[in-house]
């Protein structure tokens, strides 16, 4: 029962074990029931500052961030990129510098160069959330779909997982992979050539399976997790036509036929309709997509509640015996 | 104290509280995790027992309530916090194994009301460790046992649920922490 989650940060899925993986998903089912109560609050974090500091767009991550620490009774500021001093000419160590001298106790921040957030861990006292880091990591993003899949299929381990699109640019497919094969899934991805990086050999070699059609990785699928095209992130060609796309590579009906029979269909948003998920698909019975955003705040209060809850002094605590003034 | 004595406490403890709330029809027992719990399924068997109907029984993790959370160091595990049906209105008996500095019971007195307005909040320890200890001005409506003790040493109450047997002992704390 005492496992430790003892990190100051979360940076990414990657470095994490799999027991603290599962640990984060545990305590997020706890506080799922806390955003069920009439009274969606808790006193847990009162008196506590979380920063969200945003250089991307997002309302779906920022809105959740900011509910996750509302209903921890911790302060939530939000500061986007547009209107803030780096429109000014501010780095982002100074932005960082000059958040910390105001005493935050968490920085959530969504930037689109991958490696920012590890760059504020390393000068900010403040525990640092990744919310996102270019197409490098999302591990919010993974660790709400993993509470999502493990809600409606019981587990992770032995399951298989279609991951379809823009595997090179997605950030949510990195860190799903990570946290996937961590836990035993058996991980295949689909998408246009161009849009499937080749340096996935690490991954390959863990079992990871590259498809180029999306009917091979569909194929007895128990989830089917459809990315959204990231036209911010596209700097050249890499497919002809938003049309060919949708025709070649676009989600249907008919495609779930081939996926085991109970399967599951996620997307992180925003979705692009008729591009890459079929309306059909998008609304129907085997969507989860509005249960990922619910679980999306539960996963995120069990993040600010590990890294900013308790102190850090570590050492051990049997902490179901402990009583309070002992 | 073994588990022959821990559970004359208990039928004594149950038939006090119907006493004192004229039956069982109004009552409510909510069990504070973790020992509180099976003391309360035990106690609300007894009142089955002695009235015919058994009272709902709810589960109260004060985690989240804490107020000392920023010193235990690691984070707790947050369990969750189950209470079947509505507390308004009802005659609520919360339910743990000791009752020490009282700082558990203002959490969970804190929690139960975030739930809704009970008309009544009864407490019912299986032990007082004695009043000197208390940090808050709480005490309990029934008492299994007081056992008066030094702060120098832990109450333990093992139950078979968590334990590999049932009794109370007082042990002298490991090592110095606050």
């Amino acid at each position: 029962m005492s496992t430790n989650f003892n990190r100051k940060d979360l940076l990414g899925i990657r470095e994490l074990s799999p027991a603290e993986i599962t640990h984060i998903l545990d305590t997020a089912e706890s506080f799922r029931d806390v955003s069920r109560r009439e009274i969606k609050k808790v006193p847990t974090l009162r008196g506590r500052t979380v920063i969200n500091l945003f250089f991307e767009a997002s309302t779906r991550t920022r809105t959740s961030f900011e509910i996750a620490a509302k209903r921890l009774s911790a302060d939530a500021i939000n500061i986007s990129a547009s209107s803030s001093s780096v429109t000014k000419g501010e780095t982002l160590l100074d932005t960082a510098r000059n958040l910390e001298a105001m005493a935050p106790d968490c920085i959530v921040i969504r930037h689109n160069c991958a490696g920012a957030p590890h760059q504020l861990a390393r000068i900010c006292r403040a525990g640092i959330v990744n919310a996102g880091d270019g197409s490098h990591e999302h591990p919010t993003q993974a660790l709400l779909d993993a509470l999502t899949i493990r809600e409606h299929k019981g587990g992770i381990e032995g399951l298989k997982v279609a991951i379809i699109g823009d595997i090179l640019h997605s950030r949510v497919a990195r860190s799903n992979i990570h946290l996937l094969t961590a836990l035993g899934a058996s991980v295949s991805v689909a998408g246009p050539g161009t849009l499937v990086p080749k340096d996935f050999t690490e991954l390959v070699e863990k079992g990871l399976r590259v498809e180029r059609r999306i009917e091979d990785a569909i194929e007895g699928a128990d989830v089917v997790m459809i990315l959204r095209i990231q036209r911010e992130r596209q700097t050249s060609a890499f497919f002809p036509s938003m049309r060919e796309y949708a025709v070649h590579y676009g989600l249907h009906l008919e495609h779930l036929t081939l996926a085991s029979q109970d399967a599951i269909v996620m997307h992180p948003g925003p979705m692009n309709r008729g591009i890459e998920i079929s309306s059909e698909v998008a609304d129907g019975s085997r969507s989860l997509i509005l249960d990922q955003v619910s679980n999306g705040v539960a996963v995120r209060m069990a993040i600010l509640y590990l890294l900013a809850g308790g102190g850090r002094a570590g050492g051990d605590v049997d902490d179901t015996t402990k009583r309070i003034g002992e | 104290m073994d588990g022959a004595r821990i559970n004359r406490a208990l039928a004594r403890l149950a038939s006090e509280i119907v006493e004192e709330n004229h039956g069982a029809t109004d009552l409510y027992l909510v069990g504070i995790r973790r020992r509180g719990v099976p003391l309360a399924e035990r106690m609300a068997d007894k009142i089955a027992d002695l009235e015919g109907n058994r009272p709902p029984v709810g589960i109260l993790d004060i985690t989240l309530y804490r107020d000392d959370l920023s010193t235990v160091g690691v984070n707790p595990v947050v369990n969750r916090t189950e209470l079947p049906g509505d507390i308004e209105g009802r005659n609520i008996v919360l339910i743990d194994d000791v009752l020490y500095t009282g700082r558990t019971i203002r959490a969970a007195l804190d929690q139960l009301i975030d739930f809704g307005r009970p008309r009544r909040v009864q407490l019912a320890v299986l032990i007082d460790r004695g009043k000197e200890h208390r940090e808050l001005p709480i005490q309990a409506d029934y008492i299994g046992k007081v056992v008066p003790t030094k702060k120098s040493e832990i109450i333990k109450v093992m139950l078979t649920d968590f334990d590999e047997e049932e009794g109370v002992a007082i042990v002298e704390r490991p090592t110095a922490e606050s």
